[in-house]
């Protein structure tokens, strides 16, 4: 211990905060001592003692880590068409029925993917309702197989999968490679499971299959929306047209020639690019029973209109506000890390992020210093590097409604942390991970949805308080709650209109757990058991 | 006021009073997303001569021979002769030596006295590894150390007390010992209290015994300072908590580690004290040296601890603050490093044993 008993001589670290200064020495729940002597030496400044002559470290200029880039090398077609019942349509050229999708970290095009038309879309859906008889027919063990085989395809070329993710999407490769595509090959394998089970998921019940599927994906998890839209309607025997975002189509393409592979049936699966008028193409389109979505509430709204009247089943999982609540008895260091997983994962792209941080009073300031230390040391930039935690944002268009939500909340008198200082590459879409204090519930940061690396952070005094708090949005995707106190954990879980409530944990996933929203976050589960509802009649 | 129940006598440990709880699962979690950073090139030479000159090299056997202790202080002061020739750059030392008291006076002999070595003198002592002996016995075994010219002195902490809930008493321990450390001129050798994790076996132990160990040290040396002056007069004190005494499993571990790191952030947050740390036990690759090093980078980096430039503001990047505890990884550092100069692998037996 150097110059014990007396504070050092300049501010301890450099705060970003103008209205945090550097105390310390105040953080509210860890100044248990209770010795005299200690306390006394602490509040009186004493004779500087000089530290010891720091040994020279390896590191003078700071522990930088050297680039560490994914090395695999992922093959890109110049133009792709339409997967359509089993086969590729020619790609289209030409300035409207095209479109670039570019990688978001350097700007650069990738490939050209075709827009898809009516015609397109009439095409896909008539080689689904052409494949719905044979593939509902085959014994449900048969089906399972093609699951199977998908899985371990995925399995295989999880790499390859996980790098052109990261190029298309932005996110980075240390998620792709440990989130996003094991999950993918998850939803398979567990899917593959359900599929001659069916009559046990509904006692009781003859479930038959839905139909036709209109399946419509966001781009902030490209290949695990389309795992979990695709799986479950092959395990009950349904046939697909799915769309994948315009921005990230190319690993449901590469999931396309997946099935290629393993010689799924022409026609059970097609796929469609294209934008929202392609979209609006599947929900319009007559020969379609279903209809699921993933997206904003926006455009879950107008799909929900279109269907209105029709015989169309329809599910939705679209926009949320997550509540995260913090407890002043919860484990705070690993709360901040919670808090972290819950925002800053996939730059904050996630519906289900943890964007409204509720603190009980007596921690708020030591979680807001110790969220401000950790939120410096996490690593922005290429998504490719295998140290990057942070990646680029999704498109032009998203960082700007990022922006245009931080000016909005400095405007409305909350206060901007921005402690992380990433050197930033030259070109791309990029946002450092920050969050707002002196946040209030009416502020639009905290009613909106951002999608974006920003996190708001409110105080409450009392259990009711939180959990009045934190229903308090038209949202209802997920909820977190840190105490550790089960049954407070068991009380507060119950209260809150979440579709998901993590608990001491935050965005995690699995196959097996339902997942979906209340309110205007939408309607429908998917995974589990829950998520099979969505694809059968009884 | 009227009292309606006779007085019990109950004392209430104020250790019991807001102690901060540790959340397992998550702790595990973040310790292992540090051995998936990817470290390499200039970064990974930078890390392992660093972690080379963290080295607490130690034995700690019965059978420990004055010539052990001897060859141990010659590979501690040069641990690879030929480095020049082959890595084409002089290696550092290793930050101490670590060896029973009873050999302290033969690395006296070896090292040279305590103003020009630049390896330092660690002693176990305090009944090492049990502590299950009279405080008094504990003690005498300190100051003996001490005097024979222990730079440092490893201790343990009486976890049968600690997991009995006597807190109060083993903080008291801990500043007899830190008192004890105490040298004829009135300057202290430096502490470093071994928790022994494995025994604790909750983290939230691990967690509670760290904040034990930094505030009844500090105790001490903050009455010295008021009383004498002496931590003025003497430069500087530097006290370490330590993971494990090595004898027991699991010694130490990233989130035994990652907590007891959180404990000392804390502290310097809340009083601008700096404690190290010393993983101790079971890193025997250079590849988990490095993780650890990751683990300080990130846990600690972002204190920006002022009067520590050299190390971007870390004291904890230093030999000053963080060691390992280990005698194999030091070879196994070698033979990484020379892989990395020639990008061959060679046989172990091409560095000398301790």
């Amino acid at each position: 211990m150097w110059a014990c008993g007396q504070r050092p001589p300049v501010a301890r670290y450099d705060s970003p905060m103008s209205s945090h200064p550097a105390t310390g020495s105040s953080l509210k729940s860890i100044s248990s001592n209770g010795h005299a002597a200690s306390n006394g030496s602490a509040e009186k400044p004493r004779e500087a003692t000089r530290p010891p002559a720091p040994a020279a470290s390896a590191f003078a200029g700071g522990f930088e880590y050297a680039p560490a880039p994914e090395t695999v090398k992922v093959e890109i077609k110049e133009r792709y068409g339409h997967y359509i019942s089993g086969g590729w349509t020619t790609a289209s050229t030409g300035k409207d029925a095209s479109f670039a999708t570019i990688n978001p970290a350097n700007e650069k095009t990738l490939a050209h993917v075709s827009q898809g038309t009516d015609k397109d879309v009439d095409a896909a859906v008539k080689a689904a309702r052409a494949a719905l008889p044979r593939w509902q027919a085959l014994p449900a063990t048969e089906r399972a197989k093609f699951l199977f085989r998908i899985a371990r395809r995925i399995q295989e070329r999880a790499r390859e999968l996980a790098v052109l993710e990261s190029m298309d999407s932005g996110k980075p490769i240390k998620e792709s490679r440990d989130v996003d595509i094991p999950l993918v090959a998850a939803h398979f394998f567990y899917h593959a499971g359900w599929a001659d089970k069916l009559q046990f998921a509904f006692h009781g019940r003859t479930p038959s299959p839905i139909g036709v599927c209109g399946q419509i994906i966001p781009w902030n998890f490209p290949l695990l929306m389309a795992a979990w839209k695709l799986a479950p309607a092959l395990a009950c025997g349904s046939t697909c047209v799915l769309k994948p975002a315009e921005t990230t189509p190319l690993t449901a393409l590469r999931l396309a020639e997946i099935l290629e592979e393993v010689d799924l049936p022409p026609g059970v699966v097609n796929i469609v690019t294209g934008d929202g008028r392609t979209g609006a193409a599947i929900v319009n389109h007559p020969g379609v029973d279903k209809v699921a979505f993933t997206g904003s509430t926006d455009v879950g709204k107008k799909i929900a209109a279109a269907t209105a009247g029709t015989k169309k089943k329809l599910t939705l999982e679209l926009g949320g506000k997550s509540a995260h609540i913090i407890f002043e008895d919860a484990s705070l260091d690993q709360a901040v890390e919670g808090i972290i997983q819950g925002i800053y994962f996939n730059q904050g792209e996630v519906c289900c992020a943890g964007s409204r941080l509720l603190v009980q009073e007596s921690v708020l300031e030591e979680v807001t210093k110790k969220l401000e230390l950790r939120l410096a040391s996490l690593r922005v930039g290429d998504p490719l590097d295998k140290n990057t935690d942070v990646g680029a944002v999704n498109s032009a268009q998203q960082l700007a409604t990022i922006n245009k939500y931080l000016k909005l909340g400095e405007e409305e008198g909350a206060t901007l942390c921005r402690a992380n200082s990433s050197t930033l590459p030259g070109s791309g879409y990029w946002c450092r991970p920050c969050f707002f204090t002196g946040v209030q519930p009416s502020h639009t940061i905290a009613r909106e949805e951002i999608f974006g690396p920003v996190l708001s952070v409110m105080s409450f005094r009392t259990v009711d308080e939180a959990i009045l708090r934190a229903n308090n949005t038209p949202y209802g995707l997920a909820a977190g709650v840190w105490t550790d106190k089960g049954s407070k954990v068991l009380d507060i879980a119950k209260k809150l209109q979440a579709g998901v409530v993590w608990c001491n944990t935050y965005n995690k996933f699995d196959p097996a757990s339902p997942f979906g929203g209340y309110k205007e976050s939408g309607f429908g589960r998917e995974g589990g058991v829950h998520g099979l509802r969505g694809y059968v009649t009884l | 006021m009227a009292r309606f129940a006779p007085c019990s006598g109950l004392r209430l440990s104020l250790y019991n009073a807001r102690m901060p709880t540790v959340d397992a699962v998550m702790a595990a979690e973040r310790a292992a997303s540090f051995t998936k950073r990817s470290i390499k090139t200039h970064t990974k030479r930078a890390a392992l001569e660093l972690a080379l000159s963290m080295l607490d090299l130690t034995t700690l056997e019965g059978k420990d021979s004055p010539e052990k202790a001897r060859s141990l202080c010659r590979k501690a002061v040069r641990p690879f002769p030929s480095d020049e020739q082959v890595l084409g750059k002089r290696l550092p030392s290793c930050g101490a030596v670590c060896v029973y008291p009873s050999l302290v006076e033969t690395c006296v002999r070896e090292l040279g006295d305590a103003a020009t070595r630049n390896v330092k003198i660690a002693s176990v002592a305090t009944g090492f590894p049990s502590g299950q002996y009279p405080l008094e016995v504990r003690l005498d075994d300190v100051r003996r150390a001490v005097a024979a010219g222990a730079d440092e002195i490893d201790m343990v902490i009486s976890r049968g007390t600690f997991l009995a809930g006597g807190y109060d008493v083993v903080a008291e321990e801990i500043r007899a010992t830190k008192r004890a450390c105490q040298r004829g001129d009135g300057s202290y050798a430096h502490l470093k209290v071994i928790l022994e994790t494995g025994e604790l076996e909750t983290l939230d132990n691990v967690r509670k015994a760290s904040d034990i160990a930094i505030r009844a040290m500090h105790d001490v040396i903050a009455s010295g300072m008021g009383g004498t002056g002496v931590a003025a007069v003497h430069g500087h004190n530097v006290d370490f908590i330590k993971t494990s005494t090595g004898k027991v499993q699991p010694a130490a571990t990233m989130p035994v580690t990652l907590v007891m790191l959180e404990a000392i952030r804390d502290w310097y947050l809340e009083t601008g004290c700096v404690v190290g740390m010393k993983p101790a036990g079971g890193i025997r690759s250079a590849k988990q040296a490095v993780h650890y090093l990751v683990m300080v980078h990130e846990t600690m980096g972002p204190l920006k601890v002022p009067g520590f430039e050299t190390s971007n503001g870390n004291p904890w990047l230093t030999p000053d603050y963080f060691r390992f505890g280990a005698s194999t990884l030091c070879n196994d550092i070698l033979r990484q490093l020379v892989r990395l100069k020639t990008g061959k692998y060679v046989a172990g037996y091409d560095f000398s044993e301790a």
